[in-house]
């Protein structure tokens, strides 16, 4: 008789809405441990369906994410932080067990993460004020110019990095005042959606972040010519992005696509300008 | 009483033809000098108000594409990067110091080649084209302050296509921004109206402007997507409709080149029910008939607050009424030439749709010149959010009128289109005009005014309207390879 527990393993879902659905579809599909036929979880295989229904809650959520204050938003995004440090040995394991990471370069995996959070926060109250401007007009005009979010964002989280990647593309299109359909790395889903479960105790109202886990390429196309997705995040496409770009191109989405160096211009890429005119006399 | 006798009755005061000299034909402009186009084909160009043949334009191809970019290639890496930006930057001085001093030569070949009144292209064309320049020479040795990292670089060579709403305006546009970063140009005109940019280009010449910063390639549409293929431009900017903004970009999609659009719209001007009336009502015909509504960023939806509609559009036509239409080169016309043929019969076809889907037309009982291509100021009223004329960018004079009941109805009935460009709001109290000014979804916001524009104000769309700013220190950006970067770049991440 062995006094051994039995572990409580998670069932890994989508996280759409605020809640943790399976796929519509009923599919899932094995994540093994790295180099072996070690089953780690059987994350959820997202249909175009599901893609849809993230898609119409990002929609839904984005007054309520960017009529919040920007200092409410920083706090929230900080609170994202904070619960990442809570979880911190879980992300670490989970990293290791997808790839083939040592313990100390998934502990750095995981401190980058949670420091991105904490820079990307800072900026919500103040990107308005780096990036807007009062503009002196040849006439009796108050003339301003401020960045607004352009709506809803698909994200394409990199192929190679579980948590990195991810948060690299999250955090910027959040402060902008964005809501998110995100697509997690295909081989290395489980950080993805143990992020959902950070979100879902971070105050992040529901809808503001979706995420989908799946077969990439069959999803890609969907999220790319959606109609009602406003901007792209494709730094983490490693090939196709052409293809990427001219299914954008059908509602002029406004693209994000950068290397792994962190800047602002990587949250005024997914902002619009908006100037606003007003005659001045008594 | 005969219109004699009426002391009130406009006189006609024409400004004089006798400024400019319109040669027989023109030759494009590369590397510095006026050549024949290798195909040997020209086209004319016409006067729209009469129809009357201007002068004969050449039809630029393939080949003289690639000698314009190998002339703007040679220019920027010989010359054009090497000079410091304060050198630069007097260049576009000596430029917008040109053009004033010939800025009524430019207003008058403007009118007599595109259609639009003198008055417009006197006082808003020509004097804010001089002004995007000027504005411009100042940043050259500046555009480290711009925002776009410490040591932002120019793209290289841009190539750039511009409208034949506001020719020399749109070039103004797009040559200073580029010239002022440090970029070398090649530019094809739009094909009904080359005057402007082909003087543009003596300027040039008399600037001591070094050959190959700025080439001309005159053309038609197939000139234009002939520039859009050729794999030696860095970086486009395209002004124009949606449709070929998209198909521009559709062609640029593999290689992930830069893009700067400003494609079409379709304005919405929200009136509330305690606007000042009578400004408002000026507004509204500054936001449509201005330029004879050809304006990408026209106020071509009127949303006016139900309980002041029948009042607000009473006093609307009887404004109309007064509207002057006829001969552009009159000092007293309000509306000018449509400026081609192919764009009446679309404003033409629209409006039809317009009376077949039920919306009701108006117009003044104005006299139309016989010759050239004209359309009387229209208002329709009974218009729904699914009428073609509520959806369809006209492009013309004309201006569908909705209702709405709630400051929340009219927000969404602003917003229900895919073009987010501009939009306008008519209300005495503040806080509901920042509120409405933050809920609509453009890049322009026209509050208690309409159709304003500056070389320090950032213009440009949100959603099908297009990307990037022009004007203002926003405008810049697009320009500049910023020092964190998009992959396809090099370039070095600002560190935290």
């Amino acid at each position: 008789m062995s006094k051994e527990r039995i572990d409580v393993k998670k069932t890994y879902k989508l996280f759409i809405n605020g809640a943790f659905p399976r796929s519509e579809s009923g599919r899932s599909y094995p994540i093994y441990r790295k180099g072996s036929k070690v089953l780690l979880a059987q994350p959820a295989q997202a249909s175009r369906k599901d893609l849809r229904d993230a898609v119409r809650a990002a929609r839904e959520a984005r007054s309520k994410w960017y009529s919040a204050s920007a200092y409410n938003r920083s706090q929230i995004l900080y609170r994202l932080a904070e619960m990442m440090e809570g979880r911190r040995s879980q992300f670490v394991e989970e990293i290791m067990a997808q790839t083939s990471a040592s313990k100390s370069v998934a502990e750095k995996e995981v401190s980058e993460a949670i420091d991105l959070w904490v820079w990307y926060a800072g900026w919500c109250d103040k990107i308005g004020q780096i990036s807007g401007a009062n503009n002196p007009i040849n006439g009796p005009f108050y003339n301003f110019t401020s960045p607004e979010p352009v709506g809803v964002v698909g994200v394409f989280a990199a192929p190679d990095s579980p948590l990195l990647g991810l948060v690299r593309a999250m955090a910027p299109a959040l402060v902008g005042g964005n809501t998110l359909v995100v697509l997690a790395s295909e081989k290395h889903p489980l950080s993805a959606i143990t992020f959902g479960e950070v979100i879902a105790t971070s105050d992040v109202p529901a809808g503001v972040i979706n995420i989908l886990t799946g077969i990439r390429s069959e999803l890609s196309s969907w999220l790319a010519s959606h109609m009602e997705v406003d901007g792209l995040d494709i730094s983490g496409v490693k090939s196709g992005s052409g293809e990427i770009r001219a299914l954008a191109t059908e509602n002029l989405k406004r693209i994000a696509d950068f290397d792994s160096s962190t800047s602002p211009n990587r949250i005024l890429a997914l902002m619009d300008q908006k100037t606003i005119w007003h005659p001045i006399g008594i | 009483m005969s219109e004699n006798s009426n002391p009130f009755t406009y006189a006609p005061a024409p400004e004089s033809r006798e400024l400019v000299s319109i040669e027989s034909s023109y030759d494009l402009f590369i590397d510095g000098k006026f050549v024949a186009p290798k195909s040997k084909k020209r086209f004319p160009t016409i006067n729209p108000a009469t129809e009357e043949v201007l002068s004969k334009i050449s039809l630029g191809g393939k080949e003289d594409l690639d000698l314009a970019v190998k002339a703007a290639r040679r220019a920027y890496e010989r010359v054009w990067s090497k000079l410091p930006g304060k050198e630069r930057g007097k260049y576009l001085y000596r430029i917008a110091r040109l053009m004033q001093e010939r800025a009524r030569e430019f207003a008058v070949l403007e009118t007599l080649d595109n259609g639009k009144p003198i008055r417009e292209t006197r006082d808003t064309d020509i004097p804010l084209a001089i002004q995007h320049f000027f504005y411009h020479a100042g940043w050259a040795d500046k555009l480290e302050y711009a925002g776009a990292g410490s040591h932002p670089k120019p793209h290289g060579v841009v190539g750039q296509i511009i409208p034949w709403n506001f020719p020399l305006l749109m070039l103004a546009w797009k040559v200073a921004p580029a010239l002022a970063t440090g970029n070398t140009v090649v530019l094809k005109p739009a094909e009904t109206t080359s005057l402007t940019a082909l003087l543009f280009a003596q300027l040039c010449l008399d600037a001591g402007l070094p050959a190959g910063v700025v080439n001309i390639v005159t053309g038609d549409g197939s000139t234009g997507a002939s520039l859009v293929a050729h794999k030696g431009v860095d970086k486009f900017a395209f002004t124009g409709s949606t449709e070929v903004g998209k198909a521009i970009n559709r062609t640029l999609a593999a290689s992930a080149r830069p893009v700067t659009l400003e494609l079409g719209g379709k304005g919405a001007n929200i009136v509330f029910e305690d606007a000042a009336i009578d400004q408002a009502i000026e507004g509204i015909v500054q936001g449509i008939f201005f330029n004879q509504g050809h304006v990408c960023c026209a106020g071509s939806r009127l949303l006016i607050q139900e309980n002041i509609h029948d009042l607000f559009i009473e006093k609307l036509e009887r404004r109309i009424e007064e509207i002057r239409v006829g001969d552009p080169m009159d000092k007293n016309t309000d509306l000018g030439a449509i400026n081609s043929k192919e764009q009446l019969a679309k404003i033409i076809e629209l409006t039809q749709s317009g009376e077949v889907e039920g919306a009701k037309a108006w117009q003044p009982d104005c006299a139309l010149p016989s010759r050239g291509f004209w359309f009387r100021p229209t208002i329709f009223t009974n218009v729904t959010g699914a009428h073609r004329i509520a959806r369809e960018e006209i492009f013309g004079p004309v201006l569908s009128v909705l209702t709405f009941r709630t400051p929340q109805e009219a927000i969404e009935k602003a917003n229900n289109t895919p073009y987010g460009l501009a939009a306008g709001v008519w209300s005495e109290k503040g806080s509901r005009i920042l509120w409405a000014s933050r809920e609509l979804k453009a890049g322009v916001i026209w509050a208690n005014t309409y159709n304003k524009f500056d070389a320090a104000s950032p213009f440009g769309g949100y959603k099908e309207s297009g990307w990037g700013r022009e004007g203002g220190r926003h405008g810049l950006l697009p320009y500049l390879t910023h020092s964190s970067t998009p992959r396809v770049k090099s370039g070095k991440g600002v560190r935290r």
